[in-house]
């Protein structure tokens, strides 16, 4: 059996604001490490706590309250885990949770692998033969999400920042290494200072995408919602009226978005992220049916779905399509135009779905309010959730960048320490690493390969 | 037919760098040895540069010196210039590196081959592998005489179905006209070995009368010379040592390249093997690099008694009146007298991840492989290969555990782990940059690293490794005493203190804190230490590394505690990866492809993440619950 000498911690239940947001700490150093964030108005430490204890307290980092909560005592070997486990529960809503987890990470322990809970459990003993093919499932299936979010999550000029830095670490990490294994043909003699500015300047860049990460623009986080309905049934409308831009292109030729928007928005406290899908309708457009292809597929994972329709016109066969694509699915119906004469009424759409039903114009900004307050009140009554992978992995991102960073501070004091060129290029290839499990490159023969198509090495 | 048959208890195939260590080290373990060679003319023969060492390769040598190899003793006992590369670098990265006489080095080494009891030198081709069910049972030569054996080595180098070529130009040879060897790869192929074609190349030889030095730039070497074997006693390599040149390429010869590109046969598409890209030929750095103006070259002896120069840096496989054209324009080699062509060569080898860690074949027991046979280049890298390739043939024999170096306790455990679980795509040469841990990881310490292997092994002796033990326990003693002998803030220290460019004392502190200052060393500090008892040179070395880099020594070995735990969980050889549910397609694959002996090496198999090695975790605890279930 394998001995793990570290300990994971992770939010353990689904990030709904209205429940308790659960944050699970498992491994040797639990208790310890849950104690350097928990400050019981007692004083009391759970490490002196008796299994199956409750305490009440509050999580604290460099004098900030981050949340009041409920910590549960579990030892080895009665734990769901096998291992020492502090769960805390939180009580702040969707950000507190992730803020006390992102303390609890500070303080020592590490973001938790998908399913390694569950193979720590079975690891230790926790479960019978017969539940080792669900454990095994649950870890591919969750690692599969976690990868797949990871890359969503992730927009594309973030991503393309991190590589682009990575790359150029990983040159400056080259040039060393090609110098170090030919002495001969390659020196670094004034190369210091030129080393010293290209760390700094990456550095800053890493700093900056820090700095963002909490509000947002780093990792796409939010409420996945999407807005569909009929062609011309304003779509777009609605999207620029929520986003207050000018994004989506609004025409009154049916059927001119064609692609997929996206963009973020904070409604009352909650975080949505927007997607604009092409029109539904029985189209004879190719390009636009590729668009209608990709609604369908959107609304099967959407969080929230924004459904509008035309009421100044009869409600027709795509209509009945569509409020049979979001049976059974959280939607908030939008009766729109209602600025024109109107011919379809609430009630008419109230037989045909259980969604609430708002009478909207995207042009006098009629319902607008009562949207906000719909949309508020699902999210903190619960009926909303965020998926927990989602939040994690951009945890996880942000853990890579702030590795990255304290590498880089390693590799600068390093150099100001007067250390030979070699120390640089170790922590260096550290923050390659670290950067690499965002954008998902390893860096052992990346390096390999930029010695030699960016130098010319041997004799 | 009547026929020789004879029986032995290993066959070693093959005399080059690789050979020579697997049958040394067999014979001295008491196993009756024989060694096969296309030419007892060319054992230890250096075909290519006249080079032991160099940058990770010196590390190479050193640790199989600690090991009870032969290379190191031989080199220090041959060689015409010695060189510690990267002096002004961190430790980590110093590399012996000595020029050798080629044809004393390889005397020597015949001599020793030759005093080595026993030990059988035969000249003959092998042509068959004697395999049944799976064993491998001794070999056939092309004259059909069978040996008998518990266990074959493969040593080929570059010799099967080589071909050397430059311009249109093409011998059916090995290295310097030598027979290649057509039969054994065919024999190979039919047991189901999967094999490779690559390619490497060489500069021409040039006459040293037809040079005009009074152009090139010397190039001396060290004094004193540090010698390669922990073995070899300092005074006796204290030699007259000859001098290298430094010339340069320049626009025209580059010119001429490409002017003639396409009547090189890498270009003109009559190579198809792969090359090694860390020694590209004069042509390949030419194309691929066009910004460079000029490329260096060094001219080295090929040996003290010969007029042969070696011209570094400019290996190459173009035609014949190219070459002279070209090597004429550089400075110093216009009326250059060319001795031996250049040319590129091509040659058989094996698709590394059929072998096991300890080199033996996954498929076929009994069977053992090392050097270029498996992929690699270099005469370091095949010595140290041949090394762990005799022993562990000497181990499975002897009925002990085999000798696996991991990545974490030597070069030669990255070199063998990189060649069995990585893609080998070109000839794999050893790199600073590929050891992760190479802090701890150094020339100057391979003897503690590794003693206690050869000692286990049998090829260390009883007094060596006693010597080791205590150099061991010196070192941790002394650096006990740095850490509590005090020193005081007064004119003195400060004095002293100042004429190294260091910040005075306040109060006290201790040798080591000073020790750990850059601008200072253990060596210097002799003067404010007046107790410090009188210490071999070795020991004070390690004192004063250990303690200079202690901060990042102590982080490589946090993550080697990690690394170590992997290594250890290890995977049974039956495992049938396809009945793994929850496993990727991709991983399967992979794994099936590699079957790697332990978790750390399937995590470093490209195509299997952290969440397939999780999976794997949890079925090898389900097989081994199922296992112990049946017991009960």
């Amino acid at each position: 059996m394998m001995a793990n000498e570290d300990t994971i911690a992770a939010i353990s239940t689904a990030m709904a604001p209205s429940g308790i947001g659960i944050i699970r700490i498992s491994g040797p150093s639990a208790l310890e490490i849950a104690d350097r964030v928990f400050i019981n108005p007692k004083g009391k430490k759970l490490a002196e706590q008796k299994a199956y204890t409750v305490h009440y307290g509050h999580v604290v980092e460099e004098g900030e309250c981050l949340d009041e909560v409920l910590a549960v005592v579990m030892r080895a070997p009665h734990s769901y885990t096998g291992e020492d486990t502090v769960e805390l529960d939180c009580h702040g809503g969707v950000l507190a949770t992730k803020k006390v987890l992102e303390a609890v990470l500070r303080n020592g322990a590490r973001t938790a692998e998908p399913g390694e809970f569950s193979k720590r459990a079975f690891l230790n003993g926790r479960m019978d033969l017969s539940q080792a093919e669900a454990v095994m499932k649950v870890i591919s299936a969750k690692n599969e999400y976690a990868l797949k979010s990871s890359v969503r999550q992730l927009s594309g000029s973030v991503s393309e920042k991190i590589r682009t830095i990575r790359k150029n670490l990983l040159h400056e990490t080259a040039r060393i290494e090609a110098a170090l294994d030919d002495p001969e043909h390659m020196s670094l003699e004034g190369y210091e200072s030129q080393f010293r500015s290209v760390i700094s300047d990456q550095r800053d860049q890493i700093d900056r995408l820090l700095k963002h990460a909490d509000s947002g623009i780093l990792m796409q986080e939010g409420l996945k919602t999407v807005i569909i309905g009929k062609p011309n049934a304003g779509k777009s409308s609605l999207l620029n009226l929520l986003s207050g831009e000018d994004k989506a292109i609004v025409t009154d030729i049916a059927g001119t978005t064609r692609d997929i928007l996206e963009e973020q928005i904070n409604i009352r406290g909650v975080t949505l992220r927007i997607l604009d899908t092409a029109g539904i309708r029985n189209s004879d457009d190719i390009i636009e049916q590729i668009g209608v292809k990709k609604a369908v597929e959107q609304v099967q994972d959407a969080d929230l779905i924004l459904c509008v329709f035309d009421s100044s016109v009869p409600l027709d066969e795509n209509d009945r399509k569509i409020l049979n694509l979001i049976r059974g699915k959280k939607a908030i119906i939008l009766l729109n135009k209602s600025d024109l004469d109107s011919v379809v009424s609430e009630n008419e759409i109230r037989e045909l779905t259980e969604s609430p039903v708002i009478t909207f114009s995207t042009r006098n900004k009629a319902g607008l309010d009562l949207l906000e307050s719909t949309i508020e009140k699902m999210f903190f009554h619960g009926q909303l959730q965020f998926n927990d992978e989602v939040c994690i992995t951009s945890i996880r991102h942000k853990q890579a960048l702030e590795e990255a960073d304290r590498q880089l501070g390693y590799v600068l004091k390093s150099v100001d320490d007067g250390m030979p060129e070699d120390f640089w290029s170790i922590d260096l290839m550290g923050a390659c690493d670290a950067l690499g499990k965002i954008t998902g490159e390893s860096a052992g023969e990346d390096l390999v390969n930029e010695i030699f198509s960016s130098f010319c090495m041997g004799k | 037919m009547q026929v020789v048959e004879e029986n032995y208890d290993v066959v070693v195939v093959g005399a080059g760098h690789a050979g020579c260590e697997a049958a040394l080290a067999c014979a001295r373990l008491g196993l009756e040895t024989i060694v096969f060679t296309v030419s007892v003319d060319s054992i230890a023969m250096m075909p290519c540069n006249p080079n032991v060492g160099g940058t990770s390769k010196g590390h190479l040598v050193r640790e199989l010196d600690a090991l009870g190899g032969e290379m190191g003793k031989n080199i220090d006992r041959t060689f015409i210039q010695s060189k510690m590369l990267n002096k002004s670098k961190g430790p980590a990265v110093h590399s012996l590196r000595a020029q050798a006489d080629k044809s004393e080095y390889s005397r020597s080494m015949r001599k020793v081959l030759e005093s080595q009891d026993h030990l059988t030198i035969r000249q003959a081709e092998v042509a068959e592998l004697m395999v049944e069910d799976h064993v491998c049972r001794g070999v056939k030569t092309f004259s059909g005489a069978i040996y008998h054996s518990k266990a074959v080595v493969l040593c080929t180098g570059v010799y099967l179905n080589a071909r050397c070529l430059y311009g249109d130009t093409v011998n059916y040879t090995g290295p310097n006209g030598l027979q290649s060897a057509t039969h054994l790869t065919d024999s190979l192929k039919k047991n189901g070995i999967e094999m490779f074609r690559f390619k490497t190349g060489t500069p021409a030889r040039i006459d040293r009368r037809s040079i005009d030095f009074s152009k090139m730039e010397e190039q001396k070497g060290d004094t004193p010379v540090i010698p390669f074997s922990f073995s070899t006693n300092p005074e006796d390599v204290q030699i007259d040592q000859v001098s290298c040149w430094l010339t340069h390429t320049n626009e025209e010869t580059h010119k001429i390249i490409r002017d003639n590109i396409d009547r090189s046969p890498l270009y003109s598409g009559k190579i198809h093997a792969t090359g090694p890209r860390y020694c590209p030929s004069i042509e390949d750095k030419v194309v691929k690099f066009a910004d460079k103006k000029s490329h260096q070259v060094f001219i080295e002896p090929e040996g003290r008694y010969t007029q042969e120069m070696y011209i570094d840096g400019m290996s190459s496989s173009m035609p014949e009146d190219v070459q002279f054209a070209m090597y004429r324009t550089v400075p110093g080699l216009e009326h250059a007298r060319i001795v031996r062509n250049a040319y590129a060569i091509e040659y058989d080898c094996i698709n590394p991840i059929q072998l096991k860690a300890t080199l033996g074949f996954k498929k076929i027991k009994g069977l053992y492989s090392g050097g270029q046979f498996n992929g690699s280049s270099g005469y370091e890298e095949a010595a140290a290969q041949g090394l762990i390739a005799g022993i562990n043939a000497a181990m499975e024999i002897l009925g002990k555990e085999p000798l696996v170096l991991d990545r974490s306790e030597a070069y030669i455990g990255v070199l063998i782990d990189d060649l069995v679980t990585k893609p080998t795509l070109e000839p794999y040469r050893m790199m600073t940059s590929r050891a992760e841990y190479r802090l701890l990881l150094r020339q100057d310490n391979a003897d503690l690293r590794l003693r206690k292997y050869g000692y286990r092994v049998g090829l260390v002796d009883e007094n060596t490794w006693k010597k080791t033990q205590e150099k061991e326990k010196q070192i941790q003693d002394e650096i006990e005493r740095t850490e509590h002998t005090f020193v005081k803030g007064n004119e003195e220290t400060k004095a002293f203190l100042t004429s190294f460019h260091s910040a005075d004392v306040k109060g006290s502190c201790t040798i080591a804190d000073l020790i750990r200052r850059p601008e200072l060393s253990y060596e210097c500090l002799s003067v404010l230490d007046p107790e410090r008892p009188d210490l071999p040179v070795s020991v004070g070395e390690q004192v004063n590394i250990q303690l200079k880099y202690e901060g990042y020594i102590k982080r490589q070995m946090a993550q080697v505690a990690q690394f170590k735990k992997k290594e250890a969980r290890k995977i049974p050889d039956d495992i049938d990866y396809t009945k793994v549910n929850s496993l990727r397609t991709e991983a399967v694959q992979k794994l099936e492809k590699y079957r790697p002996a332990n978790i750390g090496q399937a995590s470093r198999i490209s195509g299997v993440s952290p969440a397939d090695i999780s999976v794997l975790l949890v079925y090898l605890s389900t097989v081994e619950q199922k296992n112990r279930e049946d017991l009960l």
